[in-house]
């Protein structure tokens, strides 16, 4: 028997679950009453509201990467310095919260800042005024960063805790100190967990929906929630303009993973690779 | 050649309850090639991570020019390192590896581009400065070490089992190789090897180590021909290693025979080990030689062949160029020469290595100069 065949329930999956729908996209986004139309695509694109949305969308996911990464880099970096247990206790800290659903997560970020939650009546408790946390644009940052930070973190951590150790004492035995060491070495040789953090940070964070609407109230409309809408409220008269904006993000998806291959080939011709 | 240009003093190192390093007392001189030999997990790597500076000794201390370095890190310390594995930065081209060390001491441009070519060009990579490491071959990496390392001009130069890696043919080339540039340079070379042909070509010192403690150090001509324990007779060549008995200065008793020898300054009827070379003995006619033996075996070794002889209830070894008929009945000639006298090794100061002042100002070559 060819052990080609343990392939095939994935191989059937992949066609259910991610084949079908994204010709469905492309169905509905390129067909009116069955015949073939380019007024859906260009009706998104040219809908101001919706470029703006876009726009958002993609500001506040580069945002939210740029804040992953500052945040998750020094977090990888002191992990991969502690002792391998200390640093796995820790890492699974990181992980639990990712094993509850994200809405259910989100949720929780609603009541902490609420403005009776916890963290205005820690604010009261020390004489400080409330202040308006929910439904502000850091609020959906907020929202953004904690979702995805341990998606910036464990690729960067992986990559570090793998680094040849000797490569570092190299670099003091020919006269660099710690921060030459980090920036002429232990920088470069860990780009191409970088790049993984930043695919899988920015990738999911642009396509996100919900948290902008738990946490922005609504006001922070993101193109995920924007895609949401078509579909449930507005029902089957939507669907070919839901399709449309579906096909737009997926093109801008898939834009973003050619840029970001690109670069990690490029972090792999310099060296480092193979680390992954 | 006469200065101490490193000092290790009374060292002792630990990893948790484990001694790496026990009682370890060596000097270096300003110059030369000291090779450190040992079986694998003696300590050889240990010892020269604590003169690089990449670890603490429990106790002890280690000088360099006379000065305890232990505040010093290892970035501050003019020695570098060629590591076992070469440890090459694989972000950076053949180029950018060898002047990293000169960038880092913001030397000038022109100054840079001059010695990294010139160092390219003494290891035999002209040409290959733009070269990524992992394009390059074994042999190729270990010299783009070699010159990352030489081309900071330290005072020291650590090699870590730096041809452990490479075929046979290779590490012949880069012994001379690597012999050359020190005498070159006049760069001082601790060198790390388990392999004693190496250790007994290339160097002028040889520290003999086991199980974190020196067992001997000479100069390679002393090391093979006056081995002071059992381990070192054993680890440098083939031996064959006998008991006896002292009787007096110059008389040596074993085999239930008295032998004429050259060793001097034993006990009376001190018990010793003897150790005689397998190719310090002579296979003669049955009746002329002092012991009558049997040629057990025979292998042909290339240049010469090895004989296993039974004497009665000891095999030796016999390395000798002249072709004897397994079977047969041979006199075995040992002459006062190839008997070379040991104390015991379970004598208490027996692992003590001789104080260091005895080797000669300036060690005999092996190695014919080019
Ligand atoms: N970092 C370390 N932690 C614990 N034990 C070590 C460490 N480094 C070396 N050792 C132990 O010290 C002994 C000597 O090791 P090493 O110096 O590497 O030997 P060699 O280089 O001669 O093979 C070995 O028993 C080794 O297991
Ligand atoms: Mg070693």
């Amino acid at each position: 028997m060819k052990r080609t065949v343990f392939a095939y329930p994935y191989v059937v999956w992949m066609l259910i679950f991610i084949l079908a729908p994204m010709l469905m996209i492309a169905y509905y986004a390129f067909t009116s009453d069955g015949a073939f139309t380019l007024a859906n695509l260009a009706g998104a694109l040219t809908n101001e509201m919706y470029m703006q949305v876009l726009l958002r969308s993609v500001w506040i996911a580069l945002k939210a990467t740029v804040v992953c990464l500052l945040l998750g880099y020094p977090i990888a970096y002191l992990l991969s310095k502690m002792k391998r247990s200390t640093a796995s206790l820790l890492s699974v800290l990181f992980i639990v919260p990712m094993w509850m659903n994200f809405l259910l997560r989100t949720y929780a970020w609603q009541v902490l800042l609420s403005p009776s939650g916890i963290l205005n009546n820690l604010l009261k408790a020390v004489g400080l005024p409330a202040q308006q946390f929910l439904y502000t644009e850091s609020a959906v940052m907020l929202g953004t960063v904690y979702n995805f930070l341990p998606f910036m973190i464990l690729p960067i951590y992986t990559v570090l805790s793998k680094m040849d150790q000797s490569q570092i004492e190299a670099a003091h035995d020919l006269g660099a100190n710690g921060p030459t060491t980090f920036f002429k070495v232990v920088l470069p040789l860990s780009m191409p967990g970088v790049i993984s953090g930043i695919t899988m940070v920015f990738i999911p964070a642009i396509t996100t929906f919900a948290i902008s609407r738990l946490l922005g109230g609504g006001k922070f409309m993101l193109y995920g929630d924007l895609i949401e809408n078509q579909f449930i409220t507005l029902g089957m008269d939507a669907w070919g303009s839901g399709s449309a904006l579906s096909f737009i993000l997926l093109v801008l998806v898939l834009i973003s993973m050619a840029v970001m291959r690109r670069a990690e080939r490029e972090a792999g011709e310099e060296g480092g690779g193979k680390l992954w | 050649m006469s200065k101490h240009l490193i000092d290790l003093i009374d060292i002792r190192k630990s990893y948790g309850t484990e001694d790496a390093l026990k009682r370890i007392n060596l000097y270096i001189r300003d110059g030369e090639f000291l090779t450190l030999l040992g079986p694998s997990g003696c300590g050889k790597t240990t010892l020269l991570r604590l003169i690089a500076g990449f670890t603490m000794p429990t106790e002890g201390r280690v000088l360099i020019d006379g000065k305890d370095v232990s505040a010093i890190p290892p970035y501050k310390r003019r020695v570098n390192t060629v590591f076992q594995k070469y440890a090459l930065f694989p972000h950076l081209n053949v180029y950018d590896n060898v002047a990293f060390g000169l960038k880092i001491q913001k030397l000038p441009k022109d100054e840079i581009d001059r010695r990294v070519n010139e160092m390219l060009e003494l290891v035999n990579l002209k040409g290959y400065g733009k070269r990524w490491i992992e394009q390059l071959s074994g042999g190729q990496q270990q010299r783009v070490a070699i010159a990352r390392a030489l081309v900071n001009r330290p005072q020291v130069l650590l090699l870590d089992e730096p041809l452990g890696a490479l075929d046979l043919k290779l590490r012949k080339g880069m012994q001379i190789e690597l012999k050359r540039m020190q005498q070159h340079l006049g760069i001082t070379f601790v060198f790390v090897t388990h392999d004693q042909e190496e250790a007994l070509t290339m160097s002028d010192t040889v520290v003999v180590m086991n199980e974190g403690v020196i067992q001997q150090i000479g100069t390679p001509t002393d090391i093979y021909n006056e081995p002071k324990n059992v381990f070192v007779a054993k680890f440098i060549g083939e031996s064959n290693i006998l008991p006896g008995t002292m009787k007096r200065d110059l008389l040596v008793n074993f085999h239930g025979m008295d032998f004429t020898c050259v060793d001097k300054g034993f006990a009376p009827n001190e018990p010793v080990d003897v150790v005689i070379r397998p190719e310090d003995i002579d296979l003669v006619a049955p009746d002329a030689g002092m012991l009558r033996g049997v040629v057990k075996s025979v292998l042909f070794m290339g240049v010469h062949y090895e004989f296993r002889v039974e004497c009665g209830d000891v095999m030796l070894t016999v390395h000798s160029t002249d072709y004897v008929e397994p079977g047969c009945e041979v006199g075995v000639v040992i002459l006062p020469d190839a008997i070379h006298i040991m104390h015991k090794s379970d004598a208490p100061d027996a692992a003590e290595p001789l104080p260091q002042e005895d080797l000669p100002e300036d060690a005999p070559e092996l190695l014919p100069e080019e």
